[in-house]
């Protein structure tokens, strides 16, 4: 068993708190990622499961066992580096027989271990070569293969992917996703790039300041963010946020008023929050539409760029509200029109002073 | 022919003459001397420059010496010894002051530093107090301990600056394997750490294999010299007579080993020195 479990998990450095009391649970076989902007202790986080630093206070399980004080290899986990961090004087076959060398395996069983890593990574032509001689995704490969070989229940990733170029990001990220399905198990992967974590993760949890501010699938942290903190961060282009006044709010829902956009009637649960408290209204760029300018719902189109299979408008109002519109790649909008912005109250998101999403009424609750 | 190629040309000139002049002032010694000890003393104080026929009769001189070849088996013993101990504690305390974070690193490093900055002559008293304390006086040991505090500071502030632009990951990586501290330090830096030891090593064996005044004080039997003092006490059959012939011999036969040495860690030696400069 696999599973990890951080039960009020904190670290500080002198008197800096880095991670501040972060509990999660982590099934056996899953693929969790790690996302967060920099300095937001998701590599922090990476390296107390792995090890490599202290825990100062709260219990860390992996499987039955607290692991607290155990070292990295006693955990049984694997580790890939950032830099890769391959040994540059050993060979390919050396490099990943290094740990399996020092558990005092015997010669054929890592041979054999070897050999069937290779197999899995295709590095068998490469076994003899040094990693000078290996391009950055062979080196990669090597750098998986030597996490993998020792067989850890736990593989851990650190930003594996950033010293790659764009194409082979992509071919990499599909092995990754590919070998998990394979050797199913359980998977930490810690990454800044959003895309990375929502195809890769089956389980995504988005760190802020050292806690966490949500944890839920892709979809979930899609479609139903619990803060504006997490809906800003997921997704590319970054979600509109405009300013709202609550008018009125009842059993079914609420009216919250947008300046441009006029009094738009909302399925959220607004009865808790005070009559004309500011509010923020969230929207994804695929769900605002232009259409034809009409009374104050006038935004001027200050860009568009064109993406090939789609369109992204960067829009300006008035009122100085900088949105962004994603349309299909055939629109005749030009930069310098002028367009009216629709919403489907459905993809609408709204959230509280305290960033904190505000709950939705009927049928669409979760 | 324009001026300027003219110009060209008598810089080329220039910079060979220079290159001719530094090669003269820095070899020519050294040729002097191999070419001394190969003429017969009738022959020592006709200058030439140039050796008509090889005369090996100054080196049969000093090799049969019993006393000169025990000279070089003692400076064997005390280069080697002091350049395997001084890498094996530069090594292993480059580690702690390069890779483990503790309070006083900083005064440390600088202690070492300021131990090396005393002159020979102002420890030699207190430290011939110290042989004689522990019974090492006139014996290589006490040699080897006496090269090893001279050469230690300079060891491990050089393998301490390389050590600390091996990067981080590449222990952390170690550490995930399964490695303990002293795989780490062998297996895996070692290994990288090679030209920053060959550099320092030879350094070490140099600075042994010169040393002087130290083997003249700590030693008083011609069993228990070091080759720099022998020569120097070779004397002739007056004392009114210098043998020159047997004292370039001896002097070449002492050179060849180290100029070997240089020329095979040459590159390394270079990368090494150069490793520790560029970032720092």
């Amino acid at each position: 068993m696999a599973s990890v479990q951080l039960d009020h998990v904190s670290k500080r450095f002198g008197s800096t708190h880095v991670i501040n009391g972060v509990s999660l649970s982590i099934e056996d076989g899953e693929f969790v990622v790690f996302v967060g902007p920099s300095g937001c202790g998701k590599s922090t986080l990476l390296r107390l499961i792995a090890g490599l630093e202290s825990i100062t206070d709260g219990d860390l399980m992996i499987g039955d066992q607290r692991v607290n004080n155990l070292t990295p290899q006693e955990r049984g986990v694997g580790m890939v580096f950032q830099s890769y961090a391959l040994y540059p004087h050993m060979s390919v076959y050396d490099n990943m027989a290094f740990g399996l060398k020092l558990e005092k395996a015997g010669k054929e069983t890592v041979a054999e271990r070897i050999n069937e890593t290779a197999r899995i990574l295709q590095l068998e032509p490469l076994l003899e070569r040094k990693p000078k001689a290996l391009s950055g995704g062979q080196r990669q490969r090597v750098a998986m293969g030597r996490a993998m070989a020792r067989e850890p229940g736990i593989l851990l990733f650190d930003e594996p992917l950033s010293n790659l170029d764009a194409s082979l990001r992509v071919q990499m990220r599909n092995e990754i996703a590919r070998l998990h399905g394979r050797l199913g198990s359980t998977m930490i992967y810690v990454t800044h790039d959003q895309v990375e974590a929502m195809t890769l993760a089956d389980k995504i949890v988005v760190l802020r300041a050292g806690h966490i501010e949500q944890v839920g699938s892709p979809r979930t942290l899609y479609e139903r963010p619990a803060s504006k903190f997490v809906a800003g961060f997921i997704g590319s282009p970054a979600m509109n946020f405009m300013a709202a006044t609550l008018v009125d709010a009842t059993d079914t829902g609420c009216r919250v008023n947008v300046p441009g956009l006029g009094d738009i009637d909302l399925p959220f649960q607004a009865r808790d929050v005070a009559r004309g408290a500011s509010l923020s209204l969230g929207i994804r760029p695929e769900h605002l539409q232009p259409g034809d300018p009409e009374g104050d719902n006038r935004f001027d189109v200050v860009n568009v760029e064109y993406l090939g299979n789609e369109c992204c408008i960067y829009l300006d109002n008035a009122t100085d509200t900088f949105l962004t519109s994603r349309v299909e790649a055939a629109t005749p909008i030009t930069r310098g029109d002028t367009v009216s912005l629709h919403l489907d109250p459905q993809h609408v998101h709204l959230f509280d002073s305290d960033e904190r999403a505000l709950a939705r009424t009927g049928a669409d609750r979760q | 022919m324009s001026a300027r190629a003219i110009k060209g040309a008598l810089l080329t000139l220039g910079f060979w003459l220079m290159v001719i002049v530094l090669v003269v002032y820095a070899v020519f010694p050294f040729y002097y001397a191999v070419i001394t000890s190969f003429k017969p003393s009738s022959e020592l104080f006709e200058v030439g420059y140039w050796i008509d026929h090889l005369d090996f009769s100054n080196y049969t001189a000093v090799l049969t010496q019993g006393s000169f070849l025990a000279s070089i088996r003692n400076s064997i013993i005390v280069a080697v010894s002091v350049v395997a101990i001084a890498l094996l504690l530069g090594l292993t305390a480059s580690y702690a002051l390069g890779r483990v974070r503790f309070r006083g690193r900083t005064r440390v490093m600088m202690l070492v530093l300021g131990v090396s900055m005393f002159p020979q002559v102002a420890v030699l008293s207190g430290l011939f107090e110290v042989i004689r304390t522990l019974n090492l006086y006139n014996s290589p040991g006490g040699l080897i301990l006496s090269y090893t505090i001279f050469t230690l500071p300079f060891t491990v502030w050089v393998l301490t600056t390389f050590m600390r632009q091996l990067p981080d990951e590449l222990e952390e990586a170690a550490i995930m394997d399964g490695a303990s501290p002293w795989i780490t330090l062998t297996k895996v830096f070692m290994p990288l750490m090679w030209p920053a030891m060959a550099t320092t090593g030879l350094l070490a064996f140099i600075a042994a294999w010169n040393e002087f005044l130290f083997a003249l004080t700590f030693t008083l039997t011609d069993s228990e010299r070091t080759v720099p003092v022998a020569i120097a006490l070779i004397s002739g059959g007056s004392q009114y007579e210098l043998p020159w012939g047997p004292i370039m011999a001896a002097s070449v036969i002492v050179t060849v080993p180290l100029v070997i040495l240089v020329l095979i860690f040459q590159r390394r030696i270079v990368s090494g020195l150069t490793a520790g400069a560029v970032k720092g």
